[in-house]
């Protein structure tokens, strides 16, 4: 249902319908979203909305059981593979937690890790010390000091530092498709600051980005193309940046009428909602 | 796929050490008697003192009852059943290497045990032992040359009766415990090693025990004496074929570390485990001690245990001498329906000895792991200090941990600290890694290897690595 903004660019990331339960309880009733090329797009709600599940979903986290819909990836279905298989093609999720993993050295997960996305796209996988000179060097984007690589995974990280190591692997990996779930929660303006910086460096005509988040001030840094507003698990609508401010504004208080509405419609949500016009 | 899987999945290794090689073999017939004891030592030629130590304890076994106080449960052990003395028929004697069956030779390569001089690990020494013998000792020459004797033991008999009768049973006596007493009694093989004052040994020091018959106990002892000032690095690994049947394997190990003197022992332990439903693997119960008698000496304990149905082992560490050092560093990873009760002592005697305990246990499947450990100060180790950490790794939702410290202090002026904790490898972690490109499997054996670094970090260079590996191994499962 998003909107076309780059329309020869092609499709990344096409969801179709897309319904997921967890522990038996539907989270997602039929998300829509098409993300071309060289787009941006931002996902806001309010909590419990289900945009958290949907990243986990197109990550493939083992608690979600996809009940219905569809997710083509460059036009192979998603949903058929791993979640290391979805890293390795260059879908790459921003944990909103990134989890502690204690002994197991920061760097060699990095190296392990790059490797196994430079093995998928043919090229040369590197040993210790070619990779420690791409880290160095990538470490730049976040601001990072190398001290973080010999620690153990995010184990003692402050909030800002787990962060910066979520971008620092996306750097390393450059996925096709980066869904960064609430990457500004739980950031000081600073810090903020040298994230969105990173995600932005990180752009390219080539490649697309999928922001999950509350708050207007990280899309101040990053602008979107698109901005889609979630509720009751799935998308009530789409529009420019101009929706995000809009929000700002007036909250979210006009999703609950306009929820009760399509509820009072008791029908079955149609396949494909009409599209919507962006600024 | 590894979508589906969680960590409960992991099931049974595959085992690639569970070959048999076929080999005419010299048995004695089933069953333990006198006449049976007597009969290995006549075999063996072995001198009267030797003869004198075997029947006293073998009488002293018959006056004892298998322990029971160990966190495990197997159906009781029929002692008249098992073979007390095996050995693959061949040459009386062999002078070299030529003279050794080819077929062992294959096996101990198929093993990655190679022996030949072409082949052979290039920084270490290796003592072979198939079932009850020795079958080789590599740079055994080598070793002459800085006054370092490394053999058989039933060699040690014969060419340094002297050495073995003075020091064999004074760390373990004939009496210490049901297995130990049972081993005294039989024992076949094993290796010796005598490093003298002041030579830092000049490689590594490994035996390589492999059981092959099927109805065979393998009963091998160990003694290791470091004189004054001398440092020696020992390391023993084991496997065996894969039986459905329970083989006993029930080990004395002695060290002896005087004045200033180091020795650091290491165990790559892999005998045959059973498989998933507990049918068959090596029930190993064994009985290893250092004692470090002169002051500033120092015992090191590593272990990496990973095989075997039942493991009831206990390396430990008597700190003798003023100042001396004991350490313990544990790998203990039990899956299926694996047993392992294993742990320390560390007998503090002497006054400011220290001890170090370092136990990681990881259990998955149906298995269960419990680490017991003594720490007692007794009323001279003034100024004595331990430290002792035990962390558990669970893996699944059907697997049991225990730890059981026990603390004995008679010593007002001593310091113990105990750090114990558990943890789940959880499913939030492990998509974390396969949302990174790293596979289920790979993901569960980088978290399990970073559990164990600290113990790993403590083997020999040569051995680390494969002591990763061994663990990815035995965590393989049917995922993927």
């Amino acid at each position: 249902m998003s909107a076309v903004i780059r329309p020869d660019a092609p499709v990344l990331l096409e969801i179709r319908d897309l319904h997921a339960s967890v522990e038996n309880q539907p989270i997602l009733k039929g998300v829509n979203l098409t993300i071309r090329a060289g787009e941006i797009h931002a996902v806001m709600g309010r909590n419990g909305s289900g945009k958290s599940t949907l990243s986990k979903v197109l990550a493939g986290h083992p608690a979600y059981t996809v009940t219905g819909g569809s997710v083509l990836y460059r036009g192979e279905n998603l949903l058929d593979l791993d979640p290391e298989q979805r890293s390795r093609i260059g879908l790459f999720l921003g944990f909103q937690y990134p989890v502690e993993i204690p002994g197991v050295s920061n760097l060699e997960f990095l190296r392990v890790a790059t490797n196994a996305r430079r093995k998928e796209r043919g090229d040369e996988e590197l040993d210790t010390f070619a990779f420690e000179d791409v880290v160095r060097e990538r470490l730049s984007v976040v601001q990072m000091d190398p001290a973080f690589l010999d620690r153990s995974v995010n184990e003692g990280f402050s909030g800002g530092e787990k962060k910066r190591n979520e971008i620092l692997q996306m750097a390393l990996l450059e996925p096709v498709v980066a869904i960064l779930d609430e990457t500004d929660s739980g950031l000081d303006i600073d810090a903020l600051r040298i994230v969105a910086g990173g995600v932005n460096q990180l752009s390219s005509p080539d490649n697309s980005t999928l922001l999950i988040t509350h708050y207007q001030r990280l899309l101040d840094l990053i602008t979107p193309d698109a901005v889609h507003v979630m509720a009751a698990g799935r998308i009530l609508r789409s529009g420019g940046k101009d929706l995000a401010l809009e929000l700002e504004r007036s909250g979210y208080e006009w999703v609950d009428a306009e929820l009760a509405r399509l509820d009072g419609e008791a029908a079955p949500q149609p396949a494909a909602p009409q599209p919507l016009e962006v600024a | 796929m590894s979508s589906t899987a969680t960590v409960g999945d992991l099931v049974s290794q595959t085992y690639k050490y569970g070959f048999v090689t076929d080999i005419a073999t010299d048995k004695i017939a089933k069953g333990l008697s006198e006449e049976v004891v007597r009969l290995i030592s006549s075999m063996k030629q072995e001198p009267a003192f030797l003869l004198d130590f075997r029947l006293r304890a073998y009488r002293q076994w018959l006056q004892m009852e298998e322990p029971d106080w160990a966190t495990l449960g197997y159906p009781p052990i029929d002692y008249q059943e098992i073979i007390y003395y095996a050995a693959p028929k061949q040459q009386e004697k062999k002078t070299s290497l030529d003279e050794v069956d080819p077929k062992l030779l294959e096996t101990f390569e198929k093993l990655g045990i190679p022996l030949s001089e072409q082949k052979r690990l290039s920084n270490v020494a290796v003592d072979a032992v198939f079932d009850s013998v020795s079958i080789a000792t590599t740079f055994r020459e080598q070793l002459a040359e800085h006054g370092v004797i490394f053999c058989s033991i039933s060699e040690a008999v014969k060419d340094h009766p002297d050495l073995v009768e003075r020091y064999l049973g004074t760390v373990v006596p004939t009496n210490d415990n049901y297995f130990a007493a049972l081993n005294s009694a039989v024992f076949s093989d094993g290796s010796f090693v005598y490093i003298p004052k002041g030579v830092e040994c000049p490689m590594e020091l490994s035996t390589y025990f492999r059981i092959n018959s099927g109805d065979t106990g393998q009963f091998e002892r160990t003694l290791i004496i470091a004189e004054e000032a001398s440092t020696v690095s020992y390391l023993e690994g084991c496997t065996a074929p894969m039986f459905d049947t329970n083989q006993l394997h029930a080990a004395v190990v002695e060290l002896v570390a005087l004045d200033d003197a180091s020795i650091k022992y290491s165990t790559v332990q892999n005998w045959y485990a059973g498989d998933e439903n507990g049918v068959g693997g090596i029930y190993n119960f064994v009985t290893k001690r250092g004692q470090c008698r002169g002051d500033r000496s120092r015992i090191s304990w590593t272990q990496v245990e990973t095989g075997s149905a039942i493991t009831w082992k206990y390396p430990s560490c008597v700190l003798q001498g003023a100042d001396s050092v004991g350490e313990f560093y544990s790998v203990a990873l039990t899956n299926n329906r694996q047993q392992a009760d294993t742990g320390t002592k560390m007998v503090h005697v002497g006054p400011r000895t220290r001890s170090t305990i370092v136990s990681k246990g990881i259990s998955a499947g149906h298995s269960a792991n419990s680490y017991r450990g003594l720490v007692q100060i007794g009323p001279k180790a003034v100024g004595a200090r331990n430290y002792s950490q035990c962390d558990s790794m669970l893996i699944g939702d059907q697997a049991a941990a225990n730890t059981y410290p026990y603390i004995r202090c008679q010593q007002p002026q001593a310091s113990i600290e105990h750090e114990a904790s558990t943890c789940r490898i959880s499913e939030d972690q492990l998509f974390y890694l396969q949302s990174r490109g790293i596979g289920f499997e790979e993901a569960v054996s980088m978290m399990v290897s970073g559990f164990c670094r600290d113990v790993f970090n403590q083997l020999p260079m040569e051995f680390a690595a494969e002591a990763d590996k061994l663990l990815a191994l035995k965590l393989e499962g049917s995922v993927g």
